[in-house]
């Protein structure tokens, strides 16, 4: 054995090595199944009642935190969507006295409600309405014993300024082209979202569930963004949680199989 | 020569019987691990999982199957024994881009599930 043949059989030893190590692998669409975090088996029926809302006047978050969540149980759940006038949480928390609310009235009298809602600390002192379990065994039996979907909704405008980071091209003297990372200080403003949604079981007015999210957008200062497709745009990113409260959803992906 | 035959002689001699029986149980596995891949190609995730079940089970050290199998569990919406798989799998080739990007892919879905809710 020469060598050379000595060289040549090592050379297609290690080419071989080299082909094994490369794995064969197969991408795959994948559909992940996730259980709903609520067992609604016995509510044929939901009445997306209304929210307390605040924060933004160019957007009636109750009106269209109503309508959104109503069109989106229509196509992407089994129960069947109540169409009712939204109730006036905000005056029914008003209205409602203190005491079946479950506030503690002191000497002093209990603390006034703010007429407007601008901060969270504002519609904080709202929440008790979601308490009222004779006020909401009510609606029920108006309604023939539903899911009750309720809640507040903060829809908030937001400035933040600071350092951003962003991508530029750059090309070398032989006009190679990369990328670079460049911090760049910048004004920016936009929204925030902070939606609670509170579950109630229509039959004894009780709270089964409430889940809150936070979602903000910022956009360049000098960009003039409509409030509500803000809204929207904020919301798009919520309705898939709020969905997977009630029903499963199938969260489509792709995998990689390897042999 | 002589002196090269009796050293090949002598590393077959060497060659532990284990080594010889774990590149019996890889192939084994392999063929499971094909099956699996041409069922779950057509859909048939079931018959994918059991097939890569058997796979992990005949070679433990196969990182592949156990990937494979992760997917399947993640497939049918059992979170919690592709997680171990995806573990098990991460654990036998900690350098696999593959098995790490579908991890990360997996525990995306799997955190946002687990979202701890306010709960009354």
């Amino acid at each position: 054995m020469t060598a050379r043949t000595a060289l040549r059989i090592a050379s297609s030893a290690s080419v071989a090595i080299v082909l094994a190590g490369c794995t064969t692998f197969y991408e795959v669409p994948i559909e992940t199944p996730i259980q709903p975090k609520l067992d609604i088996s016995s509510f044929q029926r939901v009445l997306i009642a209304g929210f307390i809302s605040g924060g933004s006047d160019e957007v009636d978050a109750n009106l269209e935190t109503v309508r959104l969540l109503r069109s989106q149980l229509r196509t992407k759940s089994q129960l069947r969507v109540i169409e009712a006038d939204v109730l006036p949480l905000q005056d029914v928390a008003n209205d409602q006295p203190r005491a079946a609310a479950g506030d503690q009235v002191t000497a002093d009298g209990p603390a006034a409600l703010p007429d407007r809602i601008r901060d969270e600390k504002d519609l904080q002192s709202y929440e008790r309405v979601f308490a009222n379990v004779d006020y909401w065994k009510r609606i029920g039996e108006e309604f023939q014993s539903p899911l009750i979907v309720t809640g507040t909704v903060l829809f908030v405008p937001h400035q933040r300024s600071g350092f951003v980071t962003s991508e530029r091209e750059v090309y070398d003297r032989f006009g190679r082209r990369s990328v670079v990372p460049v911090r760049t200080y910048m004004e920016r403003k936009g929204f925030i979202l902070r939606p609670k949604f509170v579950f109630i079981d229509g039959r004894t007015g009780t709270t089964l569930y409430a889940e809150s999210f936070r979602e903000e957008i910022l956009y360049n200062a000098q960009q003039n963004t409509p409030a509500l497709s803000s809204y929207f745009e904020l919301m798009d990113r919520l309705v898939p949680s709020f969905l997977s409260t009630l029903s499963s959803q199938k969260i489509k992906g792709t995998r990689v199989l390897l042999k | 020569m002589r002196a090269v035959t009796y050293l090949f002689v002598a590393c077959l001699t060497l060659t532990p019987a284990g080594a010889l029986a774990a590149g019996d149980a890889r192939s084994d596995a392999k063929a499971q691990v094909d099956f699996g891949i041409s069922v779950a190609q057509k859909g048939l995730w079931k018959e994918a999982r059991y097939r890569w079940e058997r796979a992990t089970e005949i070679d433990p050290t196969y990182a592949a199957a156990f990937n494979n199998l992760a997917i399947a569990c993640e497939q049918s919406g059992d979170f919690e024994s592709a997680r171990k798989a995806y573990e098990k799998a991460v654990e036998l080739e900690p350098n696999n881009l593959q098995i790490k990007q579908n991890y990360d892919l997996f525990k995306e879905i799997n955190d946002r599930t687990n979202r701890a809710p306010d709960r009354q």
